[in-house]
């Protein structure tokens, strides 16, 4: 697929070609304006694309698909709801069954040790517990898809540690097909099956590698020497781009 | 002390003050009177003070009322309709610059002289408050919330119900602070043009005869009047939207 951006005269993406397995964790990996978010939107069904077509569980997405789960840099809270009626805000939108919504909600806080926050408004959160009450919501409907664009990049980095082992532990349990776009190699590798790097503007994929690292991942893991060797791996990609120069 | 003890404790020797400059000063009555004198003609006929504040009051929640119901549509349709926003937003912040007292005698041509045309004039005074202030509000929306409410196939009017306009509530209640104030002026100038009743005319009446005394009465009824409807909509923003900065007692846990 392509996306261009007619307006600023931009072109976003070029010859994109990707299929996600079912259950897989994809980590979309690349510098800043490569066109990961836009290509993160154009699957949500939120952007359309120039040429080409993307499909998500079979069907062609040409507006935003049923069953999916999103979780945005800035956790889109709504500061008027309070952490549970967060929660509820997919069912609402759907009119499904809001008792159903409730236990599944409930479990939900409970797995991400937020029991006792039900009833706390986003504003008397801390910034990992507000993402994690939004990671909840993109949760909470058992969606097919989960798309998360830098859920972490606003967060401190020993908070960001803790969220991605955290992340890894729901997604063991609940076993989502992810796509999680970051520019944190380190991030990247620990939390993916695999890792789509991207160039810069207009962004195709440069490589994509499988990480055989096997799970549960613990932070150790990262020092370990095949993890070392996927980053350098990346690094030096993102070298042959000319985008990490020794000698400025 | 709390702060609405320490204005009240400002107000008592702002009075005492006032009380003590006119009496040594030897100032006429008739240029300022002192409280004393204001306090004695209140009582002079306390229930007849309150029937035309009753009046007045009646006029200012007529006008304040009509333009919040008109100012939350008109806002809604500029935010949901471009077309709406391009020519009747434009119009309204154009006209916001004219001084809408000087229309109120049209009002009273065309209205007549009973309740209609100070409702009128009061709801003309606040609706761009409203309109203006909630229209922000229905606009500052966080893009990715907008979004969210998109991968959630979240229609229109769902977005416009669960998303905008609870996020709109902050700056609605902004605007209804300054729209009630505003609907009080309204309603004063209505019976300044043309009225038997009320406490506007109360003031004219008075003003007419040189009793600088029931002047001053009349003004501190309605400060007082002013003071207790910006509380209620103080109060009734407590209870919508505690959740928001402005709402201080909440303190984060984390």
């Amino acid at each position: 697929m392509r996306k261009h951006f007619a307006g600023a005269g931009v072109t976003a993406l070029e010859e994109i070609s990707l299929s996600i397995v079912p259950g897989e964790f994809v980590s979309l990996l690349g510098p800043s304006g490569c066109g990961k978010s836009t290509l993160l939107r154009c699957i949500a069904g939120l952007e359309a694309t120039t040429s080409g077509s993307i499909a998500v569980n079979g069907a062609t997405v040409s507006e935003p698909p049923e069953g999916l789960g999103m979780v945005f840099q800035r956790d889109a809270l709504l500061d008027w709801r309070s952490v549970a009626d967060n929660l509820m805000l997919p069912v609402d939108f759907r009119r499904g069954d809001r008792a159903a919504a409730r236990s599944r909600a409930a479990s939900l806080l409970a797995m991400t040790g937020l029991q006792g926050f039900e009833h706390n408004y986003p504003a008397q959160l801390s910034g990992g517990m507000r993402q994690r009450v939004a990671i909840c919501r993109a949760l909470v409907d058992d969606p097919v898809l989960l798309l998360m664009d830098e859920p972490f990049g606003a967060l401190d980095a020993l908070t960001r540690e803790q969220m991605n082992v955290e992340l890894q532990r729901i997604w063991l349990t609940e076993h989502k097909t992810v796509i999680f776009v970051t520019h944190s190699i380190t991030e990247a590798i620990f939390l993916g099956d695999r890792v789509v790097v991207m160039t810069p503007r207009p962004g195709r994929i440069a490589d994509v590698i499988d990480v055989g690292l096997p799970r549960p991942r613990r932070l150790a893991v990262r020092s370990s020497e095949r993890f070392l060797g996927y980053a350098t791996h990346i690094r030096q990609l993102f070298e042959g781009m000319g985008l990490l120069k020794e000698d400025a | 002390m709390k702060g609405s003890a320490m204005a009240m404790v400002v107000l008592v020797v702002l009075f005492v003050a006032w009380e003590v400059a006119v009496r040594a000063l030897e100032v006429k009555p008739i240029i300022l009177p002192p409280p004393s004198a204001i306090w004695s003609e209140f009582w002079t006929g306390p229930m007849w003070y309150m029937t035309h504040a009753w009046y007045t009051l009646l006029v200012t929640l007529g006008g304040f009322a009509l333009a919040l119901a008109m100012g939350v549509l008109l806002a809604v349709l500029i935010v949901e309709s471009r077309l709406m926003e391009k020519t009747v937003y434009a119009l309204i912040v154009g006209l916001n610059s004219v001084p809408k007292v000087a229309v109120a005698p049209l009002f009273v041509i065309w209205l007549g002289t009973g309740v209609e045309p100070k409702i009128a004039i009061g709801f003309l005074i606040a609706v761009f408050a409203i309109v203006i202030e909630t229209v922000l509000g229905l606009k500052s929306v966080h893009p990715d919330i907008l979004d969210l409410a998109r991968s959630l196939r979240g229609g229109r009017l769902a977005t416009l119900w669960r998303i905008r306009f609870p996020c709109a509530l902050p700056s609605l209640f902004a605007g209804m602070k300054v729209a009630i104030s505003l609907a009080l002026v309204g309603a004063i100038v209505g019976e300044f043009v043309a009225s038997q009743r009320g406490l506007g005319y109360v003031i004219l009446a008075a003003q007419g005869t040189f009793d600088t005394a029931r002047v001053f009465a009349a003004i501190l009824v309605l400060a007082v009047m002013g003071v207790l409807l910006f509380w209620l909509v103080a109060w009734g923003e407590r209870i919508a939207i505690p959740w928001h900065a402005s709402q201080k007692e909440y303190t984060p846990t984390a």
